[in-house]
């Protein structure tokens, strides 16, 4: 009997896990979001490690009970690091038919499903398209199904409360809640102190969702269907302040501390544009730190204003995902010419065309190398997680001002969405960032003298006395930055912007490789899969494989030292959420060596079992 | 500003080669600005001047100031991120009907909802002469272009039309050759906290000349053209001897002396009136042309809202740096 993660003591025999899935799933008015989101920050407070991921519908409101209308968060809790949401779930907590129908493929056999059984009506298996009801025709006989009439029991215990009637039905979500706090073994005493804060005005509503949460605890420990509850024991302890974040905050937060470290003032022009809308809705708070966030009246306005704010003197960044990529190609091709820093995050999602909005895909890289007319060169790097979008955020802004350059940052619905903890920061121990920023005279200065080592032209700023120019869109002479037309000048200036850009492999960390460094099979990737991938491998050196992990966040250029790591091995798999994008590349830039393909183009996160299905078949082949 | 540096024209050109055509309205532009400039008390250096594509976007190469040449239609987008990064500077937008009315139209029309201080240099010549010749937003109905041999069938916007509908605060009109008048504009456009809109009326040479000649040539000019000034009654005549009086809700040309009309029957222009109404009707006016400052209303600009609420939320707010963000 555990008692030690636990305010009060459960009664039933607890059992230890190493870790644990849980996905919460309604129509998408139910709180879900909220419900998934109290948990996670319960658990991680009580020190688990955590990874989070919601799963929400495009329609905001769709028709209660509908199919497209569920809303899911799904959260792994564990006592040893974990990489990703999780696979398969061991308890489904399904609000509705509908909530149950959609998500009854991913729950583990003999998983547990909790449901709200007064949600069971005839209409609403109905909507859910069900022809018989599954909590009574035997179809769920591998679960372990708790049925719970959670909208009833809920009203009954809020009876008294002077809240209207549809208040106390909202309240089932904190009674779901309270059930699952008992499952686990979690104190809901920062859920209650955040209803507390969340409502301080409404103390009826605040002690409605305290009593449907106690009911919830209370209901699952007198519950004959639970026979056992469980633990999840505390992660190693890491030193230092840790903080959950989603990868957009992350890269909103990355951002910020850059421009602070430049010594400079952060300028967003941007659109709102799914899964990005996020970075802008963040940095639009912190006016009393100098960020500017323009909302601007279309995309291609979004990155203009941030090429204007650039010229002006500012660590300007534009915010979008694929299709305003799209739209932004003329002017990064502008920035690109003009030689300004320019900071651009494109938040993947499923494409083409408008696509699947708020699922995730990997499928912009080769947008991102080489979508704009001409030859135009980009910095491109990529985000591993959630977490890492900070340090590619600020990385993204140190490379584009050092060397005065559009960065494109990749990141993806999946990590810009997704949580896991952050260790916090102080701005003291992350790099400097020192731009080739002017404000005074100098003698004999033109617009496109370059830095020997960088190439990078000097950054003035208007405003300067006896420093004025004029920068353009037009081909420039390579000395004076006047107009030019001469065909020896026009390549001389495409291979120096070219040229510049390869320089920056001196600017970033030599490839690594975690797991073995040589050996069967070397697994390949980049951007927002590294946790599925890295979850994989382990399971791949727990089978006894040689496997070594190469995970890509510097696309463009490529990192020093690609070439010596994959001639150790006896394959080169390359796993990526498009057709082959980044395999298509390496097979260019790196023709000596074969590249196997994992691919998986469905709106969602690799599986690592999948993965490792995938990886043995190739290693048997 | 306590040593005022004084300028000539001079100090404004630049060592390029301008590049238009001969005869071409845009060097009286050009040099009418150069002349303004010297005007403003502003340091040189404070100057920017932003310009998308055609023509008209050539501007900024002449010019001795700080600039960009932009992408077509997006001068205004631009200009709008430099003056939000640095309110400071004082920004010119020069661009064309097409860069500004077709391709970025948007733009063109959110910058003066927003009412940033811009100066937006419109060169209306009711043709696309970069590319050479093909029909503009502005061209007219029954205009021949290399796009419409046998007539425009599109109609055309009207600048100012189009301008207050946006909820512009500053709209002014002047004919391309009238360096006089566009000296004036220019200065009082800069004067203008808000967005400006100058409409030139430029005429191209090349591939739509002649297109404002019945009101802009010398000999004939002063019968067709009215030049307003705030304050002033609405008057025009080689002999000053035609006006303007408000007749059931319509504008009317009446002649002074004629029908016991005298000067003081005369409309007196209110450039400052809030209400669009009669703004509208001299900007529709097809005989006299109505030239001059139409309508200057003073509102708060957006970056004057955006420093106040900046203010106000720095004073409130503990959070000053990324420390305090992250260790909040």
């Amino acid at each position: 009997m555990d008692t030690k993660t636990n305010h009060r003591s459960r009664k039933k025999p607890v059992e230890h896990l190493d870790h644990v899935v849980i996905r919460f799933a309604g129509d998408s008015g139910d709180g879900m979001q909220l419900t998934g989101t109290q948990f996670t920050y319960s658990a991680a407070l009580l020190g688990n490690d955590v990874f989070t991921f919601p799963n929400y519908p495009s329609e905001i409101r769709a028709p209660q009970g509908s199919l497209y209308g569920v809303s899911g968060y799904q959260v792994q809790i564990g006592s040893k690091e974990v990489d990703t949401p999780g696979d398969k779930l061991d308890l489904l907590v399904a609000m509705n038919p509908a909530a149950l129908k959609k998500n009854l493929p991913d729950l583990k056999k003999g998983g547990m499903i909790i449901v709200d059984t007064d949600s069971f009506t005839n209409a609403n298996l109905h909507k859910a398209h069900y022809e018989s009801n599954p909590l009574e025709d035997g179809s769920l006989n591998d679960y372990m199904v708790v049925q719970v009439p959670m909208t009833s029991l809920t009203r009954e215990a809020l009876k008294d409360i002077p809240i209207d009637s549809k208040s106390k039905t909202r309240s089932k979500n904190m009674f779901a809640l309270g059930m699952v706090y008992w499952l686990y073994g979690k104190d809901p005493k920062y859920t209650e102190a955040f209803l507390r804060k969340k409502f301080k005005n409404k103390p009826d509503i605040v002690e409605a969702n305290i009593k449907a949460l106690k009911t919830g605890w209370n209901y699952a420990e007198t519950l004959e269907l639970i026979p056992v509850s469980y633990v999840v024991d505390e992660a190693p302890h890491h030193e230092g302040k840790y903080k959950i974040i989603n990868g957009n905050t992350a890269t909103a937060w990355g951002l910020i501390a850059a421009a602070e470290k430049a010594g400079l003032k952060l300028f967003l022009g941007s659109y709102p544009i799914t899964p990005a809308t996020d970075i802008l809705q963040e940095l639009s708070k912190y006016r009393q730190m100098d960020v500017i966030a323009f909302q601007a009246e279309d995309e291609i306005a979004g990155i203009s204003s941030a090429i204007g704010a650039s010229f002006a003197g500012k660590l300007a960044v534009t915010t979008t995902s694929g299709p305003g990529l799209a739209l932004k190609g003329e002017a990064i091709g502008l920035a690109v010419m003009l030689e300004l820093p320019l900071v651009i995050v494109d938040v993947q999602r499923g494409g083409p065309s408008t696509g699947l909005p708020t699922k995730t895909e990997q499928a912009d890289l080769m947008q991102a190398l080489y979508g704009r007319n001409g030859e135009s060169p980009v910095i491109v790097i990529a985000a591993k997680s959630p977490a890492d979008a900070f340090y590619r955020a600020f990385e993204a802004a140190k490379l584009s001002l050092e060397h005065m350059t559009p960065v494109i940052l990749l990141t993806d619905g999946y990590i810009g969405n997704g949580s896991e903890p952050w260790q916090v920061m102080r701005l003291e121990d992350l790099p400097e960032i020192k731009p080739p920023r002017v404000s005074k005279r100098l003698e004999n200065w033109r617009p496109y003298d370059r830095d020997e080592k960088t190439l990078a032209r000097k950054w003035v700023i208007p405003g300067t006395p006896g420093m004025e120019h004029v920068i353009g869109g037009l081909e420039k002479d390579k000395s004076t930055g006047a107009i030019s037309y001469e065909p020896e000048n026009h390549e001389y200036m495409v291979k120096i912007r070219q040229e510049k850009v390869e320089r920056v492999a001196d600017y970033i960390p030599v490839m690594e490789t975690e797991f073995d460094s040589e050996g069967d099979l070397l697994i390949v990737g980049w951007g927002g899969t590294y946790g599925a991938l890295k979850a994989a491998a382990k399971l791949m050196k727990e089978k006894g494989y040689r496997v070594g992990l190469a995970h890509f966040t510097h696309i463009q250029p490529l990192p020093q030292g690609v070439g010596k790591i994959f001639e150790r091995f006896r394959k080169i798999v390359v796993a990526e959420l498009n057709l082959g994008q980044f395999a298509n590349y390496l097979r260019m830039k790196l023709p000596q060596f074969r590249y196997e393909q994992v691919n998986k183009i469905q709106g969602l996160p690799f599986y690592e079992t999948e993965l490792v299905e995938a990886f043995e078949k190739i290693l048997k082949s | 500003m306590t040593t005022q540096i004084k300028y000539t024209f001079k100090d404004f050109q630049s060592d390029q080669e301008v590049r238009w055509c001969p005869g071409c309205d845009d060097y009286v532009i050009l040099r009418s600005m150069q002349k303004a400039l010297p005007q403003m008390g502003i340091p040189k250096e404070k100057f920017v001047f932003i310009s998308g594509i055609g023509c008209s976007s050539r501007f900024p190469y002449y010019m001795a100031n700080y600039g960009i040449h932009g992408i077509h239609g997006r001068a205004a987008a631009i200009a709008t991120g430099v003056k939000l990064a640095n309110p400071d500077l004082t920004v010119f937008v020069m661009t064309g009907d097409g860069d500004s009315l077709a391709i970025g139209g948007n733009h063109f029309i959110h910058v003066i909802r927003r009412n940033i201080d811009l100066n937006i240099i419109l060169f209306n010549n009711e043709i696309y002469g970069l590319t050479k010749g093909q029909f503009s937003p502005t061209s007219l109905i029954g205009q021949k272009t290399k796009t419409s041999p046998y007539g425009n069938t599109q109609p055309p916007f009207n600048v100012g039309e189009l301008t207050l509908g946006a909820q512009g605060r500053f709209f002014a009109r002047v004919a391309g050759n009238d360096a006089k008048h566009q000296t004036e504009i220019y200065v009082e456009a800069q004067k203008f906290k808000g967005t400006s809109v100058v409409e030139v009326m430029q005429n191209c040479v090349i591939f739509n000349d002649g297109a404002y000649k019945f009101w802009t040539d010398k000999d004939i000019r002063d019968e067709h053209q009215l030049y307003v000034e705030h304050g002033k009654p609405m008057i025009f005549g080689k002999n000053k001897d035609k006006g303007l009086v408000l007749d059931h809700d319509e504008l009317k040309v009446v002649k002074i002396g004629e029908d016991g009309i005298s000067e003081k029957d005369i409309l007196i222009h209110d450039a400052h009136n809030p209400d669009t109404a009669i703004h509208t009707m001299l900007i529709r006016l097809k005989n006299p042309i109505v030239t001059g400052i139409i309508r200057s209303v003073r509102e708060e600009t957006l970056e004057e809202r955006e420093a106040k609420l900046t203010e106000e939320i720095k004073r409130e707010s503990k959070i000053k740096s990324y420390n305090d963000l992250v260790f909040n």
